[in-house]
């Protein structure tokens, strides 16, 4: 088969599992749902492998291929083709995604089993699954907004899952509105593309940018940053990413796939795609990349002070992906798709394992009241801690040779990039402190209660469940992961998901070490060795000195972690109340969410005030009883004409018809 | 034949139709002048079709088929449905909508 | 020959279409629309766009009359003489011819080129016969092609429940 034919499979197998589960619920039983959700995934992860096997057996430079089913709309010189563009990057963002997916299916399929709505969040998932796959895999920009608004919903459904919480349907409503002012600016791109390009298909915008375009035209400057728009939406880059912290509240498989390991990254991805465009405009590729900068420092320190398991971790998330936009915003693009895939398996990690502590502790998130889980869940807390190791970029783990590639690279671009690389070393300081600080605070320790049930008994804890936020009773009826709570170490599927996983985030990274091996690299080569960066290399020697500062500071972060959490367990509250000013910004995340409601919200609310106060009352009422009163009047002239004879109203029309043709004759002659 | 002939004739055939429209009462006959219409729209789209030599043109009359169909079946329904009424089957005498 | 068949048409056309507005019964109307479209697809065929012919005669005037038929034999037909709108009578064909002739000069007066021959120089041959609107029908416009689909279930499902009796009526 042909690698177009493979990469449609791909796009189908999720499309149908998402259809037969939503139209087939009530017949199917549950554990049904989860089994074909979960195989119409490993079906599709199947095909991306199918498509990646017969794309290497091709010539690197005939490695991309675009096939279109047929025309989506064509009107006046714009043909749109429903088709997919197949090359090196989708098929490797495709392999990420149907992999990854595939695990976390599994892991749902134990996790979410006692559950109200398991067919209906199985269905969603596909979808979701399904919409990924048509962003990484649309062959222009109109089927990539196609993907990306879906990814939208999904993300919007499935955040707000559990939907009689009102904590959750707010943050799906956050999301969703933060996501659309993205797809406004991608949609606006798209246009501007269109208008200077005249096509909306991959592959003659990139032939016709070049020469389109000077280098940093204004023209090109605002499409890269409207672009950008869309990217920090969706990637929760500073300031869009308010919401991603907040959609923590959906169910941890959600948090795991959407929120860590593949919708969030998608930004990384149109960056990378785009990069013919982005080279043409420096500018715009230097504010993302000091934005992805800003937002990996900024992360990393609300990542410290987070008690909230989830959305520490989440916060992780926005700061590893701070480094992605970095690394393909300053050329070093196989860097940054190689971090965005260990990253993939290490977080997708962290979340199962943080879900499976959370099940144990009842759906309590907190983790000042969690302690001893080492001993209560063997499996879980080794799984946390592989996960914990590549985030750190513990030396060897898939984190440590991903991370410190990107930093290279920067260092080898020399200049103002170096600030990249500094900068970048003081992030790793503070993700290595902050992955060791959830480490040592959940695992090691005297048990507490619901550890000390588990090691007893053998018994999960049963909690009444209660919203973190409100305090409310949680519904179980409508999940909330049900009645009752599931954990890795006594549920086949989801130990199977993590084994995998785990043994992906140690060993992951070997598949490119500096001056071994190179794989990654070079089967994305074919996309970006015509790019005016792609001579930048660094020496193998510089690459090792950059690991070998990576490690010091990897392992000096989780000392000090564990200086600070173990040792002197009480300096943490001091530093709090020495530091308070600085401590008090972090815990109340910059205040990012108060200076949206300052400088955004508010100000429309104000508007809509005035409007209502002054513009309303008083120039719309007086305009609309003055033209009531005329209405009236004229209306008593009209009710004439409306006399209820539907034939005199065509006789009407057609009179009025006559009239319009005798105006275009004379007008015209 | 000139394409001039075969517009003009649609021309004349849709004036018809309308006028049709306008002097007839029963909803029934007044279905009929709208297939009289519809069906002048469709020999003009046919005739510039092949003036142009262009086959969509001839795509776009069986579309009009389609939709003049689906109008037939609904506009018969409605009629049967006022007759099940016992309502006048007069377009005269339904003017509730009288201003 | 063509001119021949093709006046011979445009009369049987005109013929159809007059007696549909003039017949007072139904019944009548509903025969001289068969022979309009009859007519009609005489003048498809002699544009060469022989499926729309064949579609005409097989669907419009096979299956649609005879739907038309069976109405006019359940609800019966004819209309009192009665005008309630005065002037509509005199106006409507004066109208009607206004428009006719503003049409006519818009189009004869119109910059189409092509309007004077008798269309374009080169078809392929095949043109306008099924396969080649087949084709262009599962190609190029599969979209508008199963939206129309959807619309005629529509229309179907629509008429059952509009004229379809209630289960009140029934019992």
């Amino acid at each position: 088969m042909s690698v177009s034919t493979w990469a449609w499979l791909v796009l189908l197998f999720p499309l149908l599992g998402s259809l037969t589960i939503a139209l087939g619920f009530r017949a199917l039983p549950a554990k049904a749902a989860g089994a074909i959700g979960t195989l119409s995934i490993a079906l599709a992860f199947a095909c991306a492998v199918g498509a990646l096997l017969s794309l290497l057996g091709e010539d690197p430079e005939a490695r991309h291929h675009a096939s279109s089913l047929w025309q989506y709309a064509s009107a006046g010189g714009l043909d749109i083709e429903l088709g997919i563009y197949v090359d090196p990057l989708s098929v490797f963002m495709a392999l990420i995604v149907t992999g990854v997916s595939t695990l976390i299916h599994l892991y749902s399929y134990g996790y979410m089993q006692s559950d109200a709505g398991y067919r209906r969040f199985f269905s969603y998932l596909n979808f979701f699954v399904f919409s990924m796959l048509l962003l990484v895999l649309a062959g222009n920009f109109v089927l990539l907004i196609v993907g990306w608004a879906f990814v939208g919903f999904a993300s919007y459904a499935l955040i707000s899952f559990w939907y009689r919480r009102t904590t959750a349907t707010r943050a799906g409503m956050k999301a969703f509105v933060i996501n659309v002012v993205g797809d406004i600016g991608l949609v606006l791109a798209a246009f501007l593309i269109f208008r200077e390009l005249g096509s909306f298909d991959y592959g003659p915008v990139f032939e016709r940018a070049p020469e389109a375009f000077t280098t940093n035209e204004g023209t090109i400057v605002a499409i890269c940053l409207l672009l950008l728009v869309g990217a920090f939406a969706k990637s929760a880059q500073l300031p869009l990413h308010t919401w991603l912290p907040d959609a923590m509240e959906g169910p941890t498989p959600v948090s795991s796939l959407i929120h860590a390991a593949t919708m969030v990254t998608a930004g990384v991805y149109l960056i990378a795609r785009t990069h013919t465009l982005f080279e043409l405009a420096p500018t715009a590729a230097d504010i993302a990349a000091f934005t992805g900068l800003a937002t990996l420092l900024v992360a990393g320190t609300m990542a410290l002070v987070m008690t909230d398991l989830k959305r520490a971790i989440a916060y992780s998330t926005m700061s590893q992906i701070g480094y992605m936009v970095m690394g393909v915003s300053i050329g070093a693009y196989s860097a940054g798709l190689f971090h965005l895939m260990t990253h993939a398996f290490f977080k997708a990690l962290l979340f199962m394992a943080a879900g499976s502590i959370i099940a144990a502790m009842a759906n309590d998130q907190n983790i000042d009241r969690m302690s001893g889980f080492g001993r209560a869940m063997r499996f879980t807390s080794v799984a946390f801690l592989c996960g914990a190791l590549a985030l750190a970029a513990f030396p060897s783990t898939s984190g440590f040779f991903s991370k410190d590639e990107i930093l290279a690279f920067a260092e080898a671009r020399g200049g103002m990039y170096l600030i990249f690389t500094v900068l970048g070393y003081v992030g790793a300081l503070i993700t290595a402190v902050y992955a060791f600080r959830l480490v040592f605070r959940v695992l090691p320790g005297k048990p507490c209660a619901e550890a000390q049930e588990l090691i007893e008994s053998g018994h999960v804890a049963h909690g009444e469940p209660h919203n973190p936020a409100t305090g409310e009773a949680e519904d179980t009826d409508v999940g909330f992961p049900g009645s009752e709570h599931h954990i890795a170490d006594q549920n086949w599927p989801m130990k199977a998901a993590m084994s995998v996983l785990a043994f992906l985030a140690l060993f992951g990274g070997l598949v490119q070490v500096p001056g071994v091996d190179h794989y990654i690299t070079s089967f994305l080569d074919p996309v970006f060795h015509d790019s005016p960066l792609a001579h930048i290399h660094p020496t193998a020697g510089a690459e090792w000195r950059g690991l070998g500062i990576g490690g010091l500071i990897s392992l000096s972060g989780i000392g000090l972690a564990y200086y600070l959490y173990r040792v002197r367990p009480e300096l943490p509250g001091v530093l709090q109340r020495r530091l308070r000013p600085l401590y008090t910004l972090f815990v109340n995340k910059w205040y990012f969410d108060e200076a949206i409601d300052l400088l955004v919200v508010r100000p429309a609310l104000a508007v809509g005030r005035f409007a209502n106060r002054v513009f309303e009352r008083v120039v719309v009422d007086g305009l609309v009883s003055g033209t009531a009163e005329t209405v009236r009047g004229a209306g008593g002239v009209v009710r004439a004409v409306q006399n209820g004879f539907v034939r005199s109203y065509a006789l009407l029309l057609l009179v009025g018809v006559a009239a319009l043709t005798l105006y275009f004759l004379l007008s015209s002659s | 034949m000139n394409v001039e002939w075969y517009i003009v004739l649609s021309a004349l055939l849709f004036c018809t139709g309308a006028v049709g429209i306008l002097i007839r009462r029963s909803p029934m006959v007044i279905l009929l002048c709208l297939e009289l219409m519809l069906n002048a729209g469709n020999l003009a789209l046919v005739a510039f079709s092949r003036m142009v030599g262009n086959q969509e043109g001839q795509v776009f009359a069986i579309v009009v088929m389609v939709v003049a169909a689906c109008e037939v079946v609904v506009g018969l329904g409605l009629l049967v449905a006022l007759f099940r009424r016992k309502l006048p089957l007069n377009v005269d005498e339904l003017r509730e909508l009288r201003g | 020959m063509e001119a021949v068949l093709f006046f011979l048409a445009a009369l049987g056309a005109i013929g159809g279409a007059i007696g549909v507005i003039a017949m007072r019964n139904p019944f009548f109307s509903v025969l001289a629309l068969i022979v309009h479209l009859f007519s009609l697809a005489v003048l498809f065929l002699l544009l060469t766009a022989a499926f729309v012919a064949a579609a005409q005669v097989v669907v419009y005037a096979g299956a649609v009359m005879v739907l038309y038929v069976f109405v006019v034999a359940y609800v019966g037909g004819g209309e009192s003489a009665w005008e309630p709108i005065p002037g509509q009578r005199f106006l409507a064909p004066l109208v009607g011819i206004a428009l006719f002739v503003e049409l006519s000069i818009a189009v004869l007066s119109s910059g189409l080129r092509a309007l004077g021959t008798e269309g374009a120089e080169k078809i392929e041959p095949g043109f306008g016969d099924p396969a080649a609107i087949g084709t262009l029908l599962l190609e190029k416009f599969l979209l508008p092609f199963e939206a129309s689909s959807i619309l005629l279930l529509l229309a179907a499902v629509g008429a059952i429940v509009l004229a379809g009796r209630k289960r009140e009526e029934a019992a």
